[in-house]
């Protein structure tokens, strides 16, 4: 019964919340450094647990990039991304939370020139535009590029 | 009271080996050419060379702005970087393990080829020296 009112809870609580993505309790110290010191340490339901294992087959070629972590923190890493995982549609390959079908919905009101923007630089900086990414807050009411607001 | 000390230091020893920045030039010192000695201003030149290896990050300076004083900006994500000096940022050179993992990253990205211990030393020594 208690199962059955916390399942119910969540269902409705859950698109209420389409906003708030903060990180997991569990998720490990190695993710927020390894993974948050070049861009934000992105939610895991923003990818697939496929791709983020395809993700952290290459981390040594990461988008030109090299965002290698030793064998531990791989692991440990894997476990936790696959612990987590979303379903927001294919992401390409390499893979990007950027071109998923759940991100191209949600942004698909905002005009080209936005993701060139300068004070943007790239699509994957969510901090830009969303001000409390860090804190997982997504809402349409904590945008700080001012022309964006509305 | 004994327990808590005991604690502290254990807690002290779990957050990673802490060290000095001048603890981390010397490391780096000792392992160059023996008569070695580090200079601030050659740590200033790396900074500030422009390699053009790389046309999205020709120089450190790509990411970590004209001044390490300033927060720096990631060149492709556009991410804000915390600066690099020790005057503006305590937890700067205090890892060993975070600052050799760096310089293998952004030396190769940038110089196009591992730095050497000797520029290690200069640019660590720049970065606790700068004001
Ligand atoms: C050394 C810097 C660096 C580190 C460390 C790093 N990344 Fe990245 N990451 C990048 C760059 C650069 C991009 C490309 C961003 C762009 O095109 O705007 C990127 C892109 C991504 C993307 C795709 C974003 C999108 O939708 O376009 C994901 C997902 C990602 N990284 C996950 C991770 C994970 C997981 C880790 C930790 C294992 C990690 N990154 C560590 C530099 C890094
Ligand atoms: C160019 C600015 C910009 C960037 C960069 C950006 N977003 Fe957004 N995002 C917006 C705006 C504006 C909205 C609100 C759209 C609306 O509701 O009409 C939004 C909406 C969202 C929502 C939906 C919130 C809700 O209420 O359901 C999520 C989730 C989200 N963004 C995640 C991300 C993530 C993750 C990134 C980085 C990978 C990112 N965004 C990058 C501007 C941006
Ligand atoms: C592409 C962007 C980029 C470029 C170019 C770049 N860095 Fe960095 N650097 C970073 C990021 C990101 C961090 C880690 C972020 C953090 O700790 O706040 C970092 C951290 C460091 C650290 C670690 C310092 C510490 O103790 O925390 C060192 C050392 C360093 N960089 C040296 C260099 C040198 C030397 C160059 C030029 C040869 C250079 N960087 C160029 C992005 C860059």
């Amino acid at each position: 019964m208690k199962a059955l009112i916390f399942a119910l809870l969540a269902a409705f609580t859950v698109p209420a919340l389409a906003d708030r993505l903060p990180l997991p309790t569990d998720t490990p110290a190695s993710y927020r450094n390894e993974c948050g010191s070049c861009h934000l340490a992105y939610p895991p339901a923003l990818l697939a647990a496929g791709d983020w294992k395809r993700l952290l087959a290459r981390l040594s070629d990461h988008y030109g990039s090299d965002a290698a972590v030793d064998a531990a923190q791989q692991r440990e890493i894997a476990a936790f991304l696959e612990r987590h995982a979303g379903n927001p549609g294919p992401a390409g390959n390499p893979p990007r939370i950027t071109r998923t079908a759940r991100f191209v919905r949600k942004h698909d009101e905002i005009p080209a020139r936005f993701w060139r923007d300068p004070r943007v630089r790239s699509p994957a900086n969510c901090e830009a535009c969303h001000t409390r990414a860090g804190e997982g807050r997504f809402s349409e009411h904590e945008i700080g590029i001012a022309e964006l607001k509305e | 009271m004994k327990t808590l000390t005991a604690l502290a230091l254990l807690l002290v020893a779990a957050a990673g080996h802490a060290e000095t920045p001048q603890a981390i030039t010397r490391q780096y010192a000792d392992a160059a050419p023996a008569g070695f000695v580090p200079a601030a201003r050659r740590g200033e030149a790396l900074f500030r060379q422009n390699f053009a290896i790389n046309d999205k990050m020709p120089s450190c300076t790509a990411c970590h702005t004209d001044h390490p004083k300033n927060p720096g900006r990631h060149a492709v994500t556009g991410k804000t970087i915390r600066p690099l000096a020790v005057v503006a940022n305590g937890e700067r050179f205090s890892d060993p393990a975070k600052v050799e993992k760096w310089f293998g990253r952004n030396c190769r990205e940038v110089v196009g080829r591992a730095c050497t211990p000797g520029e290690k030393a200069d640019f660590v020594a720049y970065m606790n020296e700068v004001r």
